[in-house]
């Protein structure tokens, strides 16, 4: 079973959520975690322990500058400008680059051919007994996130349960994480930001054919709003946390909430039954 | 030597163009025998990489120098590496008055 949290907004609570699922299912069996929000992952901080790294790259063009004649081919098929056929040589702009391999083919030379670049990596630690955790972390300054999704994603193929934490907003990274997931939990809270990207969240739920439900966190008690988008929506709200300083304090410290306070073990072990309900998947 | 200068239209008395490589047209003027080419950039419109795109185009029109406002940093390393001289113009006036304040030697030279 394949389960991603998602939200719209940044900042309603995640990789709370994520953590807590997590740490509740690995006290009864076996769960991995992935932290899929590879332009700031943080799941770590809750999860701490040694981990195994490993790069990932990504495949861009090198010119044999002996074969090369300068035709110009590579630079005019090349829609994004990556590589740039001037009087005496080729430059190349890596950021630019999207890796489709069409250099190397509309090359009469046979000049150009495809190198591994590196663009982040993935850890994989067991921070707890029972749970895996797989970091996925972009390099500062590369622009591809979607790869290194991928290849974390890719990490846990074999995994039986699986969580994986998205990046905030609606763009490709979100589709990434989302897709091909049996059920998706969006997490929002109780402002009008948070009603405002959930609706823009369910909707990417909803044309990648994910079943979907909604956690209300922080919530003032008067989320009135939120319930009505929901029924409008189809979406049940499968747990809400309230807002609470303690709360706000065992996770600015690094701590997850269902250790410290065991009693919320139940909430969201529930909120795993009823994610099972909604992705159908038998027990 | 061959000058290019961005251009919002087809003539010497066209606006110039402010931007690189989403202007609209490329004039190209020989400033030995003063022949004008205008060319329309295939690449203003495009999502992303327009400058280098643009730069490899001057290149192929044997360009020694260009005029426009602003370079972008990728436009600018190919030009660099490309040598072709680039010079800022933002007087908000036609190509004819770029052009002439390059013939003039009125101009920044930015790279």
């Amino acid at each position: 079973m394949r389960l991603a949290v998602a939200s719209g907004k940044g900042g309603t609570g995640k990789s709370m959520v994520a953590v807590n699922l997590a740490f509740t299912l690995s006290q009864a069996g076996q769960v991995t975690l992935v932290d899929c929000d590879v332009e700031e992952p943080n799941l770590h901080l809750f999860l701490p322990g040694e981990a195994e790294i490993r790069d990932v790259t990504r495949p861009v063009p090198a010119i044999d500058t002996d074969a090369c004649d300068l035709c110009g081919r590579c630079g005019e098929f090349c829609q994004f400008g990556a590589l740039s056929v001037l009087a005496d040589s080729v430059l190349f702009f890596s950021e630019l680059c999207h890796s489709c391999g069409g250099c190397t083919l509309v090359c009469p030379q046979a000049a150009i051919r495809e190198v591994p670049e590196r663009i982040g990596t993935i850890a994989t630690s067991t921070p707890l007994p029972g749970l895996k955790l797989i970091t996925g972390t972009l390099d500062t300054g590369s622009p591809l996130a979607v790869p290194i999704i991928r290849a974390a994603r890719e990490q846990a193929r074999r995994d039986p349960l699986v969580i994986c934490d998205s990046s905030p907003g609606t763009a490709c990274p979100v589709v990434e994480t989302l897709e091909g997931s049996d059920a998706c939990i969006l997490v929002t809270e109780s402002t009008p930001f948070g009603l405002h990207d959930l609706e823009l969240a369910a909707d990417v739920a909803a044309r990648l054919r994910i079943p979907a439900g909604v956690v209300i966190n922080r919530s003032d008690g008067n989320d009135r709003e939120t319930h009505e988008f929901c029924d409008a929506h189809g979406l049940e709200v499968l747990l809400t946390v309230p807002f609470d300083r303690d709360f706000a304090a065992i996770q600015n410290r690094g701590g997850i909430l269902s250790r410290e306070r065991p009693e919320w073990q139940e909430a969201f072990a529930t909120l795993f039954e009823e994610c099972r309900r909604l992705a159908g998947v038998a027990r | 030597m061959k000058v290019c200068i961005t251009s919002k239209g087809t003539t010497l008395d066209s606006p110039a163009e402010e931007r690189f490589g989403r202007a609209p047209y490329f004039i190209f003027v020989d400033t030995d025998t003063g022949s004008v080419e205008a060319v329309q950039n295939p690449f203003a419109d495009g999502a992303g990489g327009v400058g280098p795109r643009a730069a490899q185009l001057l290149t192929s029109h044997g360009a020694g120098a260009m005029v426009s406002g602003q370079v972008g940093g990728n436009a600018r390393e190919a030009l660099l590496t490309a040598g072709i001289a680039m010079y800022t113009y933002g007087d908000g006036g036609t190509v004819a008055d770029a052009l002439e304040k390059f013939r003039n030697d009125a101009l920044t030279r930015t790279g």
